[in-house]
C-alpha cells in the first residue's frame, strides 16, 4: 500500500475516489493518487512495446507513458470515433497515464461499504482490483494501481 | 605548481578548519566517539598524503597527533583540556607548514622535535600534566627559553626509544641542525606566509556533483523549451516574438556552455596515472617505453572522463606489456631500441577523439584466428573466409588475449570487452587498425557530454525516430536503379556501398511497424557503425537534426533493446531515441533467422552465439577471488546468528524453517565467525536443504559466461569463468550437496518425481557447457541417469547407434542444427526415437517460442532457469512414457 493509500484510509471512514468509465465498467482510483486529468492527447506509440501500453505523452515536459487500460481488463479496443480521456498518476517518480473512456465525480464513500473482491472475478481483473464498494445503483471497482504498474515492469532478472 | 599538491592543500585546507571546530567541541564532548573516529580519519587522511607526497615534517606532527586521537578512540587516554590545546597546536603548526607549501612548494624549514616530544609524552599517558607545563614554555618567548631545552631534553630520550620507529627517523632528520631556538624565527615566517595562502582554497570552490547535476537538468529543460518555442515562431514570420526570442535562445546557449564548463575537467586528469604504469611496465618486462601525451588540456565531460578512465588504463598497459617489444626485439626488427606510446586527445565536431598508438608489434592475425577457433568464437571456415580487419575485431570478444604467456600486467584474457562495453556503454564507438610489425592505434570516439546529444530524426511507417548522430556514417538514397539500388539475397535487403556490399536493415521491420509504404520511392539509408559491424538502416525519410535530451525510458519499456531513451522534440512530441547497438544486435538475429545469409554478417555477429548471459551470485569465501554461482541454483540467501548455530556431530546444523539444517564451510580454511551472523546460501532440493556458510555475498551480476573446465581434480568447483573482467571459480553445487548428504544421490528410489522402478534415462542436448554442467549434475540430484551431448548431430548419432533414452532435453539456439531442427529430425516419420518425449529448454520462452515449440514436436517448452517446471515436466513425461 502506498504512502498515498494509508492517507486515504486514515481520512476518518471516509475514502476519496476518482471514478471513471472503462466499458461498462465503473472504476474508482483513490484521489490522492491522481496527478492530473487530461482530454484527448497526442500520444506516440512505442514500438514493441508490451501490448498494455499505448504510447508515450508529453505532460508540461515530462514524458509519460500511456496505459491502455482495455487491454489490461481484457476489453475489446475503444472504438475509434469514441473520445478517451487520461488520468496521471506517479509511481516511483515516474508518470503514467491510464486511459479510460470518460472521467466522473469524486466520492466519498464510507468504509463500511468497502468489500474484498470476489474470489470467482476473472483472475485478470482480481489482480487489478483492491476490492469493491458497493454503490447504491453500480458496484464501484477500486483499482490497484501501483501494483499494476509493477506487474508491467520489465523483470531484470529475467534470463536473457 | 604539482596539481597533486595543488589537490593536497585545498583539501587539507578544508580539513584542518573542520578540525579546528570538532578539537574544540571534543573538548566539551570527550567522549563523543563519533567526533574521535572523524578527527582521527581526518588526520590520519593528511599523514597518508604526506607520507605519499613526501612532506616527512608535516607527516611527523600528523603522525604523532594521530597516535594521541588512536588512544582516544580506544578510550585508553583521557580528553583533556591539556592535551587538547596540544594537539590544536599541533593543527597550528600543520597550518604553518601548508601555508609554506603553498608559497614556496616546499616544505618550509623548521625544527618540530619540541611538539613531538610534547605529543609523545602525552601519548605515553604518563605526563598529561607533565607535558602540560612543558606546552606553555614552549610557545612562551625566548625569555624563559632556559626551560626549553631541558624539557626537550627530558623528552628526547623518550622519542628516541619510540614504539614506532618511522617517525623518530623522519623527526630527528630535521631535528639535530636547527635547535629549539629555530621555533621563533620559523614562526615569524610562517606568519608572514598567510596572505599568500588562500589561492589555494579561494581560487576554486568545491560544489557538490549533484547540484551541478540538477543545473546540468535544468539547462536541459530550458533548451528544449528554448526549441520548442522556436518552432511556434516558424509558423509565425512576423510574431512580435521573434527579437527577444533570439535574445533567449542566444543566453540560453551560453547558459548551456557555461554549466557544461563547470562538468568540464581536462582528459590530462585521467592520464597523469599513466605515465607512472608505463614506468613499472618498462621496469618489469625490461622495454624501454616512451609516453607521449597529447592534448591533455582537452576539456571533457567529467562524469564521461570517469567512465573512460579504466577503460584507457587498460588500454595504455595492453599496448605497453603486449605492443612493445624488447629492445631486442626492436632492434632485430629494425626498430629505434625505444618504443613509444601515443596518447593523442582532441575535439571533433560535438565528439573527444582519444587516439592511443603504439609502434610495436601489432596484432599477430594468425594467432587470432586459431585463437577463434579454439574459443569456438567462430568456425574454422568462417575464419578462413574473413579479412584481418575483421579477425582482429576478435579481441574485443570475452576472454581474448593473444599474449602467449600470461604476465603480471596483463594477458589474463580480461579487457578488451569489457573496455568496449564500457565506452559503448556511453555512447562512444571504439575502432583498431593494426598493422602486423608496425603497431596498433585504437581510437576512441566519445560524446562531449552525456546529456544533450544531437540526433538525426527519421520516419518509418509514419513514425518519427532519433538515431544519435555520433553513430551515424552517412546518409544514401536508395534508387529503383544504378549503384544504390535495392537488391536483395534471399528476401535480406542488401544494396552495394563502393565495391561493398552492405547489408540493409528495415526499420519498419525490426520496429514491427505496419508497412503501409512498401512501395515508396526514395527512401534513404542510413549508414551506422557499430563497433565492427556497419550496416544500413532503411528507413522513409530523413528530417533534419535536432539537439535532443536522452531522457530515461519508462520502467515497462526498459525490456525494448532497440531504444536507449526517450525524448520531446521542438515541436512537443515525444518521441523514441534508437539504439544503433541495440539494433545490431536484432541484426544478428535477423541474420540468424536466414540461415543461408547469416555467414555474410561481420564478426561481431557471430560473437552473438557466445552473448547469452546468466546471472551469478558472487561470493568470497576463504582465500582468493571470489567465487560464483548460478544464481538459480540458490535457494535463498541467510544470515544467522553465529549463536543459532549447534553442532550435530561433526556438522554444523541451524534449525531452519523447523528442520535440521547442515552448514557446510565453504573451504576448510576459512575461520568461522564467533559473533554477528553469518551469511549461508541456502541450496534446496525438494524437502532436502543445505547451508553453505560463505565470508560475504558481494553481488549479483548478469555476464555471459564460459566456463573453462578445470581438467583436474578441483573440489567443489565446476571451472573458471571470466565474470565482470576479473577470473572467477564457479563452484559445483553438486558436490557440496554430496558432503551434506551423503545420500543426496542416492534419494532416487523414494524421490517423488521418481514412481517406476530403475532410474530414467535423459540425454541432454545443448551446446553450452556450462548449462550441460548446472543442468546435469541437477538431473542427477533429481535421481536421473544423464547423457549430454553438445548437438542435435551427436544425438542423431546416438540414435543411429541405437541408444535409448526415456526423455530427451534440448537446447533451441544451437549453432549449426538448432532444436527445431532437431526435434523434427528426431519425430520424423522413420526415426528411432519417434516415441521418446521431447523438452524443449530456451532462454527464450515467449508464447511464439512456445508454438513454435510445439509445432516442431516438442512435448513440452520449458525456459533455462525454471528447474522446478522443468523437473515437474520430465516427471510427468516419463510417467506417461
Amino acid at each position: 500500500m502506498t504512502a498515498a493509500e494509508k492517507e486515504t484510509v486514515s481520512a476518518g471512514g471516509n475514502k476519496e475516489f476518482l471514478t471513471a468509465t472503462v466499458g461498462k465498467q465503473v472504476f474508482g482510483i483513490p484521489v490522492l493518487q491522481v496527478q492530473d486529468v487530461l482530454r484527448e492527447q497526442k500520444v506516440t506509440r512505442v514500438p514493441l512495446a508490451p501490448k498494455e501500453v499505448a504510447g508515450s505523452l508529453n505532460l508540461r515536459g515530462r514524458i509519460v507513458t500511456a496505459i491502455n487500460l482495455r487491454h489490461k481488463l481484457s476489453m475489446p479496443d475503444t472504438p475509434s470515433e469514441m473520445k478517451t480521456m487520461y488520468i496521471v498518476v506517479e509511481h516511483k517518480n515516474e508518470l503514467y497515464s491510464l486511459i479510460v473512456d470518460s472521467v466522473g465525480e469524486v466520492l466519498s464513500l464510507p468504509d463500511r461499504d468497502f468489500e474484498k473482491t470476489p474470489a470467482t472475478l476473472e483472475s485478470s481483473w482480481r489482480a487489478l482490483a483492491l476490492g469493491i464498494y458497493r454503490l447504491k445503483e453500480q458496484l464501484l471497482v477500486i483499482l490497484d494501481v501501483p501494483g499494476m504498474l509493477e506487474a508491467l515492469f520489465v523483470k531484470d532478472d529475467a534470463a536473457a | 605548481m604539482d596539481d597533486l599538491i595543488q589537490e593536497f592543500l585545498g583539501e587539507t585546507t578544508e580539513s584542518l578548519n573542520a578540525l579546528d571546530s570538532d578539537i574544540v567541541k571534543l573538548e566539551k564532548n570527550p567522549n563523543d566517539k563519533d567526533l574521535i573516529g572523524r578527527i582521527f580519519r581526518l588526520v590520519h587522511t593528511i599523514k597518508g598524503t604526506c607520507g605519499f607526497l613526501g612532506l616527512p615534517r608535516l607527516e611527523a606532527v600528523a603522525h604523532h597527533s594521530e597516535n594521541i586521537m588512536g588512544r582516544y578512540r580506544d578510550g585508553s587516554l583521557q580528553v583533556t583540556v591539556d592535551s587538547v590545546s596540544l594537539i590544536l597546536e599541533a593543527f597550528d603548526r600543520i597550518k604553518e607548514i601548508v601555508a609554506g607549501i603553498a608559497a614556496t612548494e616546499k616544505e618550509p624549514a623548521g625544527d618540530d622535535s619540541v611538539l613531538i616530544a610534547k605529543l609523545d609524552a602525552v601519548f605515553e599517558g604518563k605526563s598529561p600534566s607533565a607535558a602540560a607545563a612543558p606546552p606553555p614554555a614552549a610557545a612562551q618567548p625566548p625569555a624563559e627559553k632556559k626551560f626549553v631545552p631541558s624539557a626537550d631534553q627530558l623528552f628526547e630520550p623518550v622519542k628516541a626509544e619510540n614504539y614506532s620507529p618511522p617517525p623518530p627517523a623522519a623527526a630527528s632528520a630535521p631535528a639535530p641542525v636547527p635547535a629549539p631556538a629555530a621555533e621563533a624565527p620559523k614562526k615569524s615566517a610562517a606568519a608572514a606566509v598567510p596572505p599568500a595562502a588562500p589561492p589555494a582554497e579561494d581560487k576554486s570552490l568545491r560544489v557538490n556533483v549533484e547540484v551541478l547535476e540538477n543545473l546540468m537538468t535544468m539547462v536541459s529543460e530550458l533548451v528544449l523549451t528554448r526549441n520548442q518555442l522556436l518552432q511556434i515562431l516558424r509558423t509565425q514570420p512576423d510574431s512580435p516574438f521573434t527579437p527577444p526570442l533570439q535574445r533567449l535562445t542566444h543566453v540560453v546557449s551560453e547558459l548551456q556552455e557555461g554549466v557544461m564548463q563547470t562538468r568540464m575537467q581536462p582528459i590530462g586528469n585521467a592520464w597523469s596515472k599513466l605515465t607512472r604504469i608505463i614506468r613499472d611496465i618498462s621496469v618489469e618486462l625490461g622495454k624501454k617505453i616512451h609516453l607521449d601525451m597529447r592534448g591533455s588540456e582537452t576539456e571533457l565531460d567529467r562524469q564521461v572522463l570517469e567512465l573512460i578512465k579504466d577503460p584507457l588504463t587498460h588500454m595504455v598497459r595492453n599496448s605497453g606489456d603486449h605492443g612493445i617489444e624488447t629492445p631486442k626485439e626492436r632492434l632485430a626488427a629494425g626498430k629505434p631500441e625505444e618504443g613509444t606510446i601515443v596518447l593523442n586527445a582532441f575535439h571533433e565536431g560535438g565528439h573527444i577523439v582519444i587516439e592511443i598508438s603504439d609502434d610495436g608489434r601489432g596484432l599477430n592475425t594468425d594467432r587470432i584466428r586459431k585463437k577463434a577457433v579454439e574459443k569456438n568464437v567462430a568456425t574454422e571456415e568462417q575464419i578462413k573466409n574473413m579479412a584481418d580487419a575483421q579477425v582482429q575485431q576478435f579481441i574485443f570478444a570475452a576472454g581474448f588475449s593473444t599474449a602467449e604467456k600470461v604476465t603480471s600486467v596483463s594477458g589474463r584474457g580480461v579487457g578488451m570487452d569489457v573496455v568496449r562495453t564500457n565506452i559503448e556503454k556511453i555512447g562512444g564507438t571504439i575502432e583498431m587498425k593494426s598493422v602486423w610489425g608496425k603497431g596498433t592505434t585504437f581510437t576512441i570516439k566519445i560524446p562531449l557530454t552525456l546529456a544533450i546529444v544531437s540526433a538525426l530524426i527519421v520516419e518509418a511507417s509514419g513514425e518519427r525516430f532519433a538515431v544519435p548522430q555520433i553513430s551515424v556514417q552517412e546518409l544514401v538514397r536508395l534508387s529503383s536503379k544504378g549503384e544504390n539500388k535495392l537488391e536483395e539475397i534471399h528476401g535480406t535487403p542488401v544494396m552495394r556501398l563502393r565495391e561493398r556490399l552492405l547489408p540493409l536493415v528495415s526499420l519498419t521491420k525490426i520496429l514491427k511497424l505496419e508497412d503501409f509504404d512498401n512501395g515508396r520511392a526514395n527512401k534513404q539509408v542510413i549508414v551506422v557503425e557499430v563497433g565492427a559491424q556497419t550496416f544500413g538502416i532503411i528507413v522513409d525519410r530523413v528530417f533534419d537534426t535536432e539537439e535532443i535530451v536522452v531522457k530515461p525510458v519508462s520502467p515497462i519499456l526498459k525490456g525494448i533493446k532497440l531504444f536507449s531513451g526517450n525524448t520531446i522534440l521542438g515541436d512537443g512530441s515525444v518521441i523514441m531515441i534508437l539504439d544503433p547497438n541495440g539494433i545490431a544486435n536484432a541484426v544478428g538475429k535477423v541474420a540468424d533467422a536466414h540461415a543461408d545469409t547469416g555467414k555474410t554478417a561481420d564478426g561481431a555477429h557471430v560473437l552473438s552465439d557466445n552473448e547469452r548471459k546468466t546471472s551469478l551470485l558472487i561470493f568470497k569465501a576463504g582465500e582468493g577471488a571470489p567465487r560464483a554461482v548460478p544464481l538459480a541454483l540458490v535457494s535463498r540467501l541467510e544470515d544467522f546468528d553465529v549463536k543459532k548455530i549447534e553442532v550435530s556431530g561433526h556438522q554444523k546444523v541451524v534449525q531452519y524453517r523447523g528442520k535440521l539444517m547442515p552448514l557446510i564451510p565453504f573451504s576448510d580454511h576459512m575461520k568461522p565467525k564467533d559473533h554477528g551472523n553469518q551469511p549461508v546460501l541456502v541450496f534446496a532440493d525438494r524437502d532436502r536443504a543445505m547451508g553453505l556458510m560463505v565470508d560475504s555475498i558481494v553481488d549479483i551480476v548478469e555476464e555471459r559466461i564460459n566456463v573453462q573446465i578445470t581438467s583436474e581434480n578441483n573440489f567443489g568447483m565446476l571451472g573458471s569463468a571470466i565474470i565482470h573482467g576479473q577470473a572467477m571459480d564457479v563452484i559445483d553445487v553438486g558436490y557440496f550437496l554430496s558432503i551434506a548428504h551423503n545420500d543426496w544421490f542416492g534419494v532416487k528410489s523414494d524421490g517423488k518425481f521418481q514412481k517406476k522402478a530403475g532410474p530414467k534415462t535423459i540425454l541432454l542436448v545443448d551446446d553450452s557447457p556450462f548449462f550441460r554442467n548446472m543442468i546435469s549434475p541437477m538431473l542427477t540430484i533429481a535421481g536421473y541417469q544423464v547423457t549430454s551431448v553438445e548437438s542435435g548431430h551427436d544425438a542423431l548419432a546416438l540414435c543411429n547407434a541405437g541408444q535409448k533414452f526415456d526423455i530427451i532435453i534440448s537446447d533451441i539456439e544451437m549453432p549449426d542444427m538448432n532444436g527445431y531442427e532437431f526435434a523434427q529430425k528426431v519425430k520424423a516419420g522413420d526415426s528411432k526415437w519417434k516415441g521418446v518425449p521431447l523438452v524443449a529448454l530456451s532462454s527464450h520462452a515467449t508464447a511464439q517460442d512456445l508454438d513454435r515449440g510445439k509445432a516442431a514436436g516438442f512435448n513440452d517448452y520449458i525456459a533455462k532457469f525454471d528447474r522446478e517446471s522443468l523437473l515437474r515436466s520430465i516427471a510427468q513425461l516419463g510417467e506417461a512414457a
